[in-house]
């Protein structure tokens, strides 16, 4: 398979997040992550990104165990995180730096800023953007690399609701125009739905994989349409269970101590 | 609006001046203890004119941008060290800490014995006086870095030294400007403190040697000096490249 975890576990000190992390995805799928907040999607996220290490298990692509950070796997943060020094441009050829001439990265910027509707600002600085335009810089500096992946941590989870919807059909445009396998994280349900072509489904304590949804409804998808209503109830239903089940152990802690 | 600031400032001088002169006037101090600000502003022209002021100047900036080139140098060193490694921050961060809060004028005796009575011993105290809060900003300035930076760099397939110098570096700017800016006010005054007690040139020198020869109106001339050059060199260079690396980092607005 393209995308490979066999077993994979990670605990930080003694707090073990998840294990026994079991996936396959395959090329070209827009699949994503969903789960209650604390499950641990940011960390398998991460360590598909090389940024983690995996305790036990291992993560590869395309037939390589995954060690380290690569250009072969993009990222993009909930926060931007550009670099306020550089202009869009810049920022956006940053991971090209090097390797290719001033006249092929330009090419290169001019494109993808292009594809995500910024060329307007391409010497604009990143202050002087909207979180909505400074994550779009973001997707296509991650882009502009031509990773084979693209993984995105709760991308638009930091905009505003009208933002967000202008940003999914955007982002629906390029997954079909680039073609690229993407790893969403998200805790929204609709969110979810709205864009994946499989959900998988994280429960807490310990986290593991509880479900896995292929969402076999025409793009572009409304949410009226029948079966999305009905995937986003069996989903509820099954995060209710694992919502509950950390409201209780808070509880639990809180009395054991205020008590 | 601006105008009117302006206005207000010159206002407020001119009230000074004229209280200033209005005590001269009333004779209360003898003349050669209190001179007026007419006396003061001819031995300022004098001491321009005869370039006695002129060389004293060149002097002092002389041992302020050997030191405090030396100063912003070895304090980065120290800070970048202090700023990346854990062990010699937990080791040697204290130290620091307590160096820097040590009034510079307290290096002089120490230079004179260690160096002698000359122009090196002044810049040791500039050095001084400049190299602590250069350090400590420093590694402030690496520990700000915030580390959403470095993630999505290292995504990037960024690493080891274009990590540091592409990422690293410029991500800190603000702060080690704020160091930089620091550095100069510390050793503004360090070199002050340092040339007053050394037998010349330079400014400090200038001043001790009016003292001695009880020429108020040279003593206050050189106040003046002092303290016009001190917020002069601060609004217009210092401030000035702070604010603007601040806006641009979109840390200001
Ligand atoms: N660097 C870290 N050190 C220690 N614990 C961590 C670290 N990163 C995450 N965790 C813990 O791992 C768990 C999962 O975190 P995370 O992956 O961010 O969850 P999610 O993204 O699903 O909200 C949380 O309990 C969090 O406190
Ligand atoms: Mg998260």
């Amino acid at each position: 398979m393209f995308l490979q975890m066999n077993n994979v576990a990670k605990t930080f000190a003694q707090h073990e997040v998840f294990s026994g992390i079991d996936l396959s995805i395959q090329e070209n799928q827009f699949v994503s992550l969903l789960g209650p907040s604390g499950c641990g999607k940011s960390t398998l996220l991460s360590m598909v990104a090389g940024l983690e290490s995996a305790t036990e298990g291992s993560i590869s692509l395309g037939g390589k165990t995954i060690l380290e950070p690569g250009t072969d796997r993009g990222m993009v943060f909930q926060q931007p995180a550009l670099f306020p020094w550089l202009t869009v441009r810049d920022n956006v050829t940053f991971p090209l730096k090097d390797k290719l001439s001033k006249k092929e990265q330009d090419q290169i910027a001019a494109h993808y800023l292009k594809m995500v509707h910024l060329t307007r600002f391409k010497e604009a600085y990143p202050h002087e953007l909207s979180g909505g335009m400074q994550q779009r810089v973001a997707i296509a500096r991650a882009l502009a690399m031509d990773p084979k992946v693209l993984l995105m941590d709760e991308p638009f989870g930091a905009l505003d609701e009208q933002t967000r919807h202008i940003l999914h059909d955007e982002l629906m445009k390029i997954f079909q125009e680039t073609k690229k396998t993407i790893l969403f994280v998200t805790h929204s349900i609709q969110e979810a739905i709205k864009l994946s072509d499989r959900v998988i489904v994280m429960g807490t304590r310990p986290g593991r994989i509880i479900a896995d949804f292929p969402v076999d409804v025409e793009r572009p998808r409304q949410r009226d349409n029948s079966r999305v209503i009905e995937l986003e109830q069996e989903i509820m239903e099954l995060l209710k269970g694992e919502i509950n089940k950390v409201l209780k152990e808070e509880l639990d802690h809180e009395t054991k101590h205020f008590t | 609006m601006k105008l009117s600031i302006l206005l207000k400032r010159v206002i407020f001088i001119g009230v000074l001046l004229a209280i200033w002169q209005g005590v001269y006037m009333s004779g209360y101090f003898p003349a050669i203890q209190f001179p007026p600000p007419t006396k003061v502003f001819q031995a300022m022209v004098e001491g321009f004119a005869d370039g006695k002021l002129v060389s004293a100047l060149l002097a002092s900036f002389k041992h302020l941008l050997i030191g405090l080139g030396l100063a912003i140098g070895i304090g980065t060193l120290i800070g970048v060290l202090l700023g990346k490694s854990r062990q010699a921050d937990e080791t040697a961060g204290m130290y620091l800490i307590a160096m820097q809060s040590i009034p510079s004028i307290v290096w002089v005796p120490l230079a004179i014995m260690l160096i002698g009575l000359n122009e090196t011993a002044v810049i040791f105290v500039v050095v001084l006086g400049g190299t602590f809060v250069m350090a400590l900003n420093t590694r402030t300035a690496i520990h700000s870095v915030p580390p959403e930076f470095i993630k999505a760099a290292r995504t990037m397939g960024t690493k080891g030294m274009r990590l540091f110098f592409k990422v690293e570096v410029p991500a800190s700017l603000p702060y080690f400007m704020s160091g930089i800016r620091l550095a100069w006010a510390f050793s503004w005054r360090a070199l002050m403190a340092g040339e007053l007690l050394s037998n010349g040139p330079g400014l400090g020198y200038s001043l001790r040697y009016a003292m001695d020869f009880a020429q108020m109106e040279v003593v206050i001339g050189i106040i003046i000096i002092v303290g016009v050059i001190g917020s002069v060199v601060d609004q217009l260079i210092f401030s000035k490249m702070e604010k603007k690396v601040m806006r641009r980092w979109g840390l200001l607005k």
